[in-house]
Parts: structure tokens; C-alpha cells; sequence
């Protein structure tokens, strides 16, 4: 071994994992883990902290994952992020702390994430939780959403002595976790609810099934319930659709019915009620992350997958591994197409899609070169399902029922990036319904800058 | 959990509940719905709110059993709990937002079949208690389906019962009562239809022609309720709308029902397996044709 490449980590076999949902990726054992921590430089300017939006101390914990300091590893992870078993999976490392690792300028980044994951996975196996506040401050701070930034902002502020409860408005915490990322990525009996319960564990308590804005308004919250601040994290929102002809024909179903109905509900096991359908041939129109789960959810559920894309595999926008995955488990990619409209069989039913052939014309003034119709290029593509994965806009349930509360032209409510602070005295908002779909790691950061705002807001009101 | 605190049977297979969930009872107005979940393995329910109670801190619903989570749901008892609650969600009925003194001089007709009678009662006794008049046709396919004639009674100012097969009150269904009605000479300008989707089709049909205009509560398949899934989109006046958030209540005269009546099917075999699944547990061995147990 010469440092310049990674320990490999163990996966399930493609042709085993495209048809179960257990999780794709092993992760490292102890030796594994211990021998890839050892091709950390252990640098002093430590440039993969910069690329981590929680700031994690990355060399320190690789430092003592080297010496088989597994507990210390994970007190140092905790002291920045409430989700580590998430992040490790879910994580765009290599655009984010490995992207910036020096050992990737020669040869492969050190593997952050897998050890990040391994040390989670230890401290959860060996019962160690993250460290609770030695005292209560007596200020209480109501939290919207138990995703990713509602937990990072509620862990942050109970460690710093609040009393913090977390609204949330389906049945189980953990939101996007638990609705849209599905199992084969991020178990969630093993994974989402034993991180929720380390949450919980500071003192968060979490209210399930309450949807602010309609079971209680913020105002209310803040006027009757006697909560001081506010954090809003409530996630991305409305599904998008294209529309085009036949788009509400049975069988066309945004990614977050499709991902919902499997994740959360569990339509795929038989002893859950939610039903879910693919039939034979799904198509599965975008090219994000989301794409991708809907797309690898359905091929596990038996279907031929099509992923329809309007732009070519460099622009793809999902991680590069979840684009090899989806390949290697036989979803198929057709690029450079668009639908321009949904078929139907007589009687309602998705028969298929009529497709239109892109090419990437100048580039706009974003930069980026955008997708051109090549005339006279159209055919049809049967299918039994159309699943639409195109983003999300902002849901209006918060923004339209708290006084005072500024929404920017995109809808998304208006806060400072450092802060959190919206336009409302004791309002902090951040994640998805601040900056429209982004990633589970922005949302934590955005969580954790406004536990810190919230921090200064109370205790400069104390003083 | 959600407690239940009163339940009775009100016709085959139909239930009533007064559930105990204190933030939605006391936040509830007439023409909400709530998302009911019986445990883990259930499914997410839609039902409308039928009546609230924010002092005792209770919501009452009305529950038939048509699926394998509703056929569960029926069967718990007093004392026994429900494991997810949650709302108010959707929009409240428009009337109550209107002026009052506006409203009292609105003729307004309150339509109701099978379940649907259950949300118009809420909205109903609240015109009543806010002194506006309004008239009820409520009906079902037979007596024995019939529910909430009497609490109607107490608060229409007429109450107008009808049957499919004529066991009980008028011989037709709620379509037949208004024609009737309006040939006698009764006018109305408002108008509340709230039951099966091709029931509250027919009965726009007919009010477009009348020129009544017309709300309609629409009940179609959700799975999170708050806009988050896109399951329940409808057309209404040529444009996507979400029942869970714009709705549930819609101008009935520009929803496009045959669509809506399609998509309520989307799921129907699988539902029919569901229920199978429940019905025969280890003893269904495929067969059926339907619900692959046999592949």
C-alpha cells in the first residue's frame, strides 16, 4: 500500500442489492477503518475543514480513529454534528471535505466520509450517546421540522442548556431522512431513529403530527406557548410537475409521492397497508439525487427503469456515486431527452411517454449550457409509470400564516446566511425552505449557524 | 395517541368517534379534514372533521370501512387509541370567512350523500348558531345507510331525506329533491355539495343548469396532506390545484370530475390486496387473480 489509494469499501453485490432494499454500501470494520485513517496527513492547515459545512474537526477525529480511539473520535464529531451516521451516508464529500483533501491531489482523497460513518456506527453499536447539558437555562425555543436543520438547530441549543421542542408534522421524526432518502441509502430503524433518539437524548423533546400554520400558528406559539425564538426548518415543499399534456393521468407521481409512499410508509413490506405501483416500466424524468432514489426504488420494486434527462451526464446533478450505483444496478440512463407528452390508454392509464431528443446548445448567462429541442427528433417510449422528479417550490403553510414574516420573489422565506434571522424578531429560519431543494449537509449548517443566532438573540436579551 | 372517547354505530360498516387530540380541536373549523393513522403498519386516512369540541378538547369523525386500515380502524373501541392524529388541515368552508348579515340573506342548500353527510353537519350547526337559514337534502343509497338525520333535524331550517330505492323519505336521490323543489318554485343561490365525487358531479351538473352556484368538498387520494406529495392534484378550472392545501373545498361548477373520478381508482386493485391481505391473512394463497399471491 502506498497511501496513494483508498482502502475499498465493501458493498452488496449489484445484481443481490437491485432487489432488496438492505443498504448498498457495508462501510469499514475496525481494522479498515484504522488503516485508511492512517493515510491522514494530519494537516495543520487542514483543508477539508473548510469544505465541511458543520466544521467538524476532521483531522482530530481521524487522528484518533488511527489509534483505535473510537469513543474519543466520536465525542470530537459530536461536539459539531447532531447526525453523524447520516452524513457519512448521505454527504457529497467528494465536492465537500474531500474534495479538498491533499491527498487527492495525487491519488484518492482520504475516504472522510466512510470513517465519519464507521465511527457513528461504533458509537451507536457500543450504546454511546453525545454528552447532555450540565444545566438548563430556562429558555425555551420552539423548532418546525425534525429534518435535518431542525435536529442539527435543536441539538445545538440543548447542549447549550435549552428547552427545546421540535414540531413535526408527519408521524415520525427525522423528515426528509425518513420520507426521501430510502433505505438501501439510510436505514432508518438503524440509522434516522437511533440519530433522532441521541437528539432526543440531550433533552429535545418532539412533538409529532402538529403542522404549524395549521394546527398552531407561530404567533400562537410565541404569544400563548411561551417559546422565545423560533427556528423554521420545514423543508422544501410543493412538487414540481412539468406541465404537459396527460401529466395527471393514473400512474404519473412525483418523486415525493413515490419516495413517501416506500420510505415512510413502507409500501414495499408486505405487512404495511400503503400501497405503492410500478409495473413493468417506470420512467423516471430529472437527474438529481432524488432521480436517483426513485429510480433505484423502483427498479428494486421489480420495474425496468428509465432515467429521461434533458441535458448530458456531465450535468447531471445527482453525486457522481449515486449515478455509478444506479448504473451498476441496471437503471438505464437516456440523456439529452425531454417528455413533451404523457400517453394514455383510453381509459386513463400511462401508457408510455412521447420523448424529444435534446443537444446542448451556447451557454446562457448562467454558464451553463442549455438544453436545445433538435426538430423532428420525437418518439415514443411505452411505460406503466411516470415518476416526476423535478424539485420543489416553497410551501406556503408558514410563510402565509405568521405575521411579519418576509418571503423572497422564489417564495422562500428570507433569513441571513450567518444567523439565521428572518425579517421577524425571534424568527430564525434555514435549510430547504430558505434556499429552495439543497442537501442534507447545507441544511445541518444552516441549523447550526441559526442555534448560534438564536444563542446570541436570548442571551443578549438576558443581559 | 389519540384517544377515543365515544363511539357509535350510525349504519353498516359506519362509524362515529369523538377522538381526543387537543391542538386539533382547538384549532378546527367547519370544512377541514385530519389524517388518521390507527399504528405502524396503518395507512395515512384523509377524513373530514365531522364536529369539534376545543373544551373537552375532542374532534368527532366518521369512519366506513372500505380498505384494510379502515376496517381496522372500526374496530377499536372506547378507551383504545388511534396512534396519529393530525390537523386541522385544508382550508376552512369559505361561508364562514363571509358576513353574516351577507350570508342571512343568501338562500342557501346544503347537499349531502352517504359520508358526505357527516361534514355537512359541522358547517350546518354552525349557520344555525350564527342564525343564518339553510336548507339540507341529505340522502343515501338506503335507509339503513342513512346517518345524522336526526342531529340534522335540530338544525336546518328544512330538512329534505331521500333514498335511492325509496325505503326512507323521498324516492330518488338528491338531484331529483332539488329539481323537484325548484320546480315547486324554491330558489336557491348557494349551494353545498359534499359526497361521493359522482354524486357531486351530477349535482353541479344540474346547478350549472339552475344557475346555483356551487361548492364541492373533494376527497381524493393523499398521503401526507400537506402538500408535500402531489397525490391528490386536480384540475379545477383548468389549472393544477392541490386538495390538501388549496382545497379540499372547490367551485364545483369548474372541477373536472371525470379526471378526478379516474384518479380516485389509481390505487384500487392494490387497495383490493390490502384488503384481501386482511381479510384472509395466511389462508389467502393467491388465485384471485389480483393480487399476485400466486406468481
Amino acid at each position: 500500500m502506498d497511501g496513494m489509494t483508498r482502502v475499498p469499501v465493501r458493498e452488496q453485490e449489484p445484481q443481490v442489492r437491485a432487489a432488496n432494499f438492505e443498504e448498498v454500501c457495508l462501510g469499514y470494520n475496525e481494522k479498515e477503518a484504522m488503516e485508511e485513517a492512517a493515510r491522514c496527513l494530519n494537516c495543520k492547515n487542514a483543508q477539508c475543514m473548510k469544505g465541511c459545512p458543520v466544521s467538524i474537526d476532521i483531522p482530530a477525529f481521524i487522528a484518533q480513529v488511527k489509534e483505535g480511539n473510537f469513543e474519543e473520535a466520536y465525542q470530537i464529531i459530536s461536539e459539531s454534528s447532531a447526525l453523524p451516521a447520516v452524513c457519512g451516508r448521505v454527504c457529497p464529500q467528494e465536492s465537500q471535505c474531500e474534495g479538498k483533501c491533499i491527498r487527492g491531489i495525487k491519488g484518492d482523497p482520504v475516504a472522510i466520509g466512510k470513517l465519519e460513518r464507521f465511527v457513528a456506527d461504533w458509537a451507536r453499536e457500543h450504546g454511546i450517546q453525545p454528552k447532555k447539558a450540565e444545566k438548563m437555562n430556562g429558555h425555551k425555543v420552539a423548532v418546525i421540522g425534525s429534518g435535518p436543520a431542525g435536529l442539527t438547530c435543536a441539538g445545538d441549543l440543548a447542549k447549550l442548556g435549552y428547552e427545546v421542542t421540535i414540531f413535526e408534522a408527519l408521524h415520525e421524526a427525522g423528515g426528509v431522512l425518513v420520507y426521501g432518502i430510502p433505505e438501501f441509502r439510510l436505514p432508518k430503524k438503524e440509522v434516522v431513529a437511533a440519530e433522532v433518539e441521541n437528539v432526543r437524548s440531550l433533552g429535545v423533546k418532539i412533538e409529532t403530527n402538529v403542522v404549524i400554520g395549521k394546527s398552531v400558528t407561530i404567533d400562537e406559539l410565541m404569544e400563548k406557548e411561551g417559546f422565545e425564538a423560533v427556528f423554521i426548518g420545514s423543508g422544501a415543499g410543493l412538487p414540481r410537475f412539468m406541465g404537459i399534456p396527460g401529466e395527471q393521468a393514473m400512474g404519473v407521481f412525483s418523486a415525493n409521492e413515490f419516495l413517501t409512499r416506500n420510505n415512510l410508509m413502507k409500501a414495499f413490506r408486505e405487512d404495511y397497508d400503503t400501497v405503492i405501483r410500478t409495473g413493468q416500466k417506470v420512467i423516471v424524468v430529472g437527474g438529481g439525487n432524488v432521480a436517483m432514489d426513485a429510480a433505484r426504488t423502483a427498479k428494486r420494486l421489480g420495474a425496468e427503469v428509465h432515467i429521461v434527462y434533458r441535458r448530458g451526464e456531465e450535468e447531471l446533478p445527482a453525486r457522481r456515486e449515486e449515478i455509478h450505483h444506479a448504473k451498476e444496478e441496471g437503471i438505464i440512463f437516456d440523456l439529452l431527452q425531454n417528455p413533451v407528452e404523457i400517453l394514455t390508454t383510453e381509459d386513463g392509464w400511462v401508457k408510455g411517454c412521447r420523448i424529444i431528443k435534446m443537444e446542448l446548445g451556447e451557454p446562457d448567462e448562467s454558464g451553463r449550457r442549455s438544453p436545445v429541442e433538435i426538430p423532428g427528433s420525437e418518439y415514443e417510449m411505452e411505460a406503466d409509470t411516470v415518476i416526476m422528479s423535478l424539485g420543489t417550490s416553497p410551501n406556503p403553510l408558514i410563510s402565509s400564516t405568521t405575521k411579519g414574516l418576509d418571503i423572497n420573489r422564489r417564495k422562500c422565506i428570507v433569513a441571513e446566511e450567518e444567523t439565521g434571522a428572518t425579517s421577524k424578531e425571534g424568527v430564525y429560519a434555514g435549510g430547504d425552505a430558505v434556499t429552495g431543494a439543497a442537501t442534507v449537509i447545507l441544511a445541518m449548517g444552516a441549523g447550526k449557524a441559526a442555534a448560534q443566532g438564536i444563542h446570541e438573540f436570548l442571551s443578549g436579551k438576558n443581559a | 395517541m389519540y384517544p377515543i372517547v365515544r363511539k357509535k354505530k350510525l349504519a353498516d360498516k359506519i362509524y362515529l368517534m369523538d377522538v381526543k387530540a387537543e391542538r386539533v380541536a382547538k384549532a378546527a373549523l367547519p370544512g377541514q379534514f385530519v389524517i388518521v393513522k390507527i399504528d405502524e403498519t396503518g395507512e395515512r386516512i384523509p377524513l373530514t372533521i365531522c364536529d369539534y369540541d376545543a373544551s373537552a378538547g375532542t374532534v368527532t369523525i366518521v369512519i366506513q370501512a372500505i380498505g384494510a386500515s379502515t376496517e381496522r380502524m372500526v374496530e377499536l373501541e372506547e378507551g383504545e387509541a388511534f396512534q396519529d392524529f393530525v390537523g386541522p388541515l385544508g382550508c376552512a368552508s369559505d361561508l364562514i370567512y363571509e358576513d353574516i348579515e351577507e350570508l342571512k340573506k343568501k338562500k342557501i342548500v346544503f347537499i349531502a350523500g352517504g359520508l358526505g353527510t357527516a361534514p355537512v353537519y359541522p358547517q350546518v350547526k354552525w349557520l344555525h348558531e350564527h342564525g343564518v337559514d339553510c336548507d339540507v337534502i341529505m340522502g343515501a343509497r338506503t335507509k339503513d345507510l342513512l346517518i345524522y338525520v336526526d342531529e340534522m333535524k335540530a338544525v336546518a331550517t328544512n330538512l329534505y331525506v331521500t333514498t335511492d330505492d325509496g325505503s326512507y323519505g323521498f324516492h330518488g336521490m338528491g338531484t331529483n329533491q332539488l329539481q323537484e323543489l325548484w320546480d315547486q318554485g324554491v330558489r336557491y343561490d348557494h349551494c353545498v355539495a359534499i359526497g361521493p365525487m359522482i354524486m357531486m358531479k351530477f349535482v353541479c351538473k344540474l346547478t350549472k343548469e339552475l344557475g346555483i352556484h356551487t361548492i364541492v368538498s373533494m376527497n381524493p387520494i393523499m398521503v401526507d396532506g400537506t402538500g408535500m406529495c402531489g397525490a391528490c392534484r386536480l384540475m379545477v378550472g383548468g389549472e393544477v390545484k392541490f386538495a390538501c392545501v388549496d382545497g379540499p373545498e372547490f367551485d364545483g361548477h369548474l372541477v373536472d370530475f371525470d379526471q378526478a373520478m379516474k384518479r380516485q381508482a389509481q390505487y384500487k386493485t392494490e387497495e383490493g390486496r390490502a384488503l384481501l391481505r386482511l381479510q384472509e391473512g395466511d389462508t389467502h394463497h393467491g388465485g384471485c387473480g389480483n393480487c399476485g399471491g400466486d406468481r
